[in-house]
């Protein structure tokens, strides 16, 4: 049978700030185990949360940037389970009232433009870290992670294949990157995603049983377990089977997905409004503030890039993909470079060498006035596209600037009509036969001759310019 | 009877409550009677009354986004069941 497949996602991402959402311990990562916790976060008896702002600033940015309804009155819930993870047995989040619904995201597959529906946008707080014993049937709690400010997204079932899923989750990855408010490492579980995945027979309106999918670590992975998980459902129904409402893990290794068991209980979680946190209300005036402080995001400006610098799409959304790398662009510009030269070295050079550092733009020891003065020194015929490509891997590795390495290799291309003049004519004086036959006609001897006066000058010589005097010299 | 012997047995294993025979019967007829008296709250005309999520009425209460000292590990520690010095320790969960 065909079918269709309809996918949602939950993403979590952990949100920038300096201290947790209902107390002041701080949020930074790699701590030892138990330093960042008091006794807030840890559960004790007797304490209050107290909201941190920061966290509703966050969140009303990503609400704006993805169309949502912000603002007005939101409530706090607990929502109650029992895993050591979690030292009150609730977790604060949002439930009944979120601060803010309805937004979009448009995505693009395969050229074609598709609106992804966002149901929710929520706050909560993050749960602490298990590890377990390799040996002893014991696991170790460390709360320091415990109360991290969280924001819940939930997208609508709009997706329907793993590419969509994938560019939803890229997208949105992008804007809140840009937002500053989420640095989107999936590794690391700070951008975390689970997904919802059913599948349906072609032209059925109701929707089929879903599973959903967790513990998956990377956009690939997210993609891997979104495949595997459309074929064991279709195998399942094709064989005349049902599919089981369940939460499944992905396993990276074993490329396959996993019944988790015990999760319809949990599921019971017992909502109800937290009566140690006041309802948030959010104003007009915090929602214009929040607008009035939004950055240029990743689409618009991907946009403006090619009509401002004449760029192909292709190219505009390379450059725009990361903030720091579209800043660069934008400043090397700013500095005097021409456009689609600083375009160019930008998505060729300069990422391969950061990928092979392993480094980010920001910390490369070019700055972007340094790669407009070597885009100039090409520019006005000083160097050789292809000493540039020298010269720029000296300037990446050592951080001296184009202008000094050029005069210290000697590197200066000869654009001197009369010093290359002179090699040209003891080049004639040495091939008089060549000189006979391109009089003659025969004209693909300008090769022999612009190679000639390279080897001379050690490349450095101005092309164009030899040519132009080869043609000069030898006329009639 | 809004409520049966069966949910209240459910609710308790949620709430990892161990209840005895004696306490279950109990139980069960306090929650019939607590929902009884709801029912009778019920009766009253709340349309065009928004429900209350909170029983203050008051909002906001935010604080700024700055660090404070978080507790000292030893003291972290000091009523854990079970401990090495790090981290809690619990029976392995997984």
């Amino acid at each position: 049978m065909q079918y269709e497949t309809v996918i949602g996602l939950e993403v979590h991402a952990q949100l920038l700030t300096d201290t947790k959402i209902f107390c002041g311990c701080s949020t930074k990562f790699g701590a030892p185990p138990n330093t960042h916790v008091c006794p807030v976060c840890l559960g004790m008896p007797g304490v209050l949360p107290v909201l941190n702002k920061k966290v509703v600033d966050f969140t009303i940015r990503a609400a704006l940037a993805t169309g949502c309804q912000v603002g007005g009155r939101s409530v706090w819930a607990r929502k109650n389970y029992f895993y050591p993870d979690l030292p009150k047995n609730y977790q604060i989040s949002q439930y009944e009232l979120p601060i803010a619904e309805r937004g979009h995201l448009d995505i693009e597959v395969e050229g074609r433009v598709k609106r992804i529906g966002i149901t929710r946008i929520h706050m909560e707080e993050d749960a602490g870290k298990l590890v377990h014993d390799p040996a002893a049937p014991l696991s170790y709690v460390d709360y320091n992670r415990t109360g991290v400010p969280l924001m819940e997204i939930v997208s609508e079932p709009d997706m329907r294949t793993p590419e969509e899923a994938a560019a939803y989750l890229k997208a949105l990855r992008d804007i809140l990157v840009y937002l500053e408010i989420c640095d989107g490492n999936m590794e690391e579980g700070s951008f975390r995603c689970d997904a919802n995945i059913s599948l349906r027979p072609v032209g059925q309106k109701e929707l089929g049983v879903k599973t959903e999918l967790k513990n998956m670590n990377s956009f690939r992975n997210v993609g891997r377990a979104l495949e595997y998980e459309m074929r064991r459902q279709a195998a399942a129904l094709d064989g005349g089977g049902s599919i089981r409402q369940e939460t499944r893990l992905w396993d990276a290794q074993g490329g396959k997905t996993v019944s988790m068991r015990g999760k319809e209980e949990a599921h019971d979680y017992r909502y109800f409004p937290d009566p140690d946190l006041l309802p948030l209300v959010v104003d007009q005036a915090w929602i214009d503030k929040a607008r009035a402080a939004l950055p240029e995001l990743p689409q618009a400006r991907r946009e403006r890039f090619a009509a401002q610098y004449g760029l192909t799409d292709y190219d505009a959304g390379v450059l725009t993909a990361a903030k720091p790398v579209a800043e660069y662009f934008e400043a090397t510009v700013a500095a005097g470079g021409a456009a689609k030269a600083a375009c160019n070295w930008i998505t060729s050079e300069f990422m391969g060498a950061l990928n092979a550092e392993g480094l980010e733009i920001g910390q490369a020891k070019i700055s972007p006035a340094g790669l407009a003065e070597l885009i100039k020194l090409v520019e006005e015929g000083a160097l050789s596209g292809k000493l540039a490509k020298e010269v720029f891997a000296e300037m990446f590795a050592s951080g001296k600037n184009a202008a000094a390495i050029v005069e210290q290799k000697g590197l200066k291309q000869v654009s001197d009509a009369g010093e290359l003049e002179g090699v040209l004519q003891k080049i004639f004086q040495a091939n008089p036969n060549e000189v006979a036959e391109f009089k003659a006609g025969k004209q693909k001897l300008m090769g022999f001759f612009v190679g000639q006066v390279m080897k001379e000058t050690k490349g450095q010589a101005n092309p164009k310019l030899v040519n132009e005097l080869v043609r000069k010299l030898l006329a009639g | 009877m809004k409520i049966t012997r069966q949910e209240v047995a459910h609710v308790a294993q949620l709430a990892r409550l161990r209840l005895s025979e004696g306490q279950m019967e109990r139980l069960t007829g306090q929650l019939n009677d607590i929902l009884a008296s709801m029912e009778k709250l019920n009766q009253l005309d709340t349309a065009g009354v928004a429900s209350t999520n909170h029983a203050l009425e008051l909002t906001g209460a935010l604080r700024e986004d700055e660090v404070r000292p978080s507790l000292e590990r030893e003291r972290v520690l000091a009523n854990a069941p079970d401990s090495n010095g790090e981290s809690f320790v619990v029976p392995r969960v997984i």
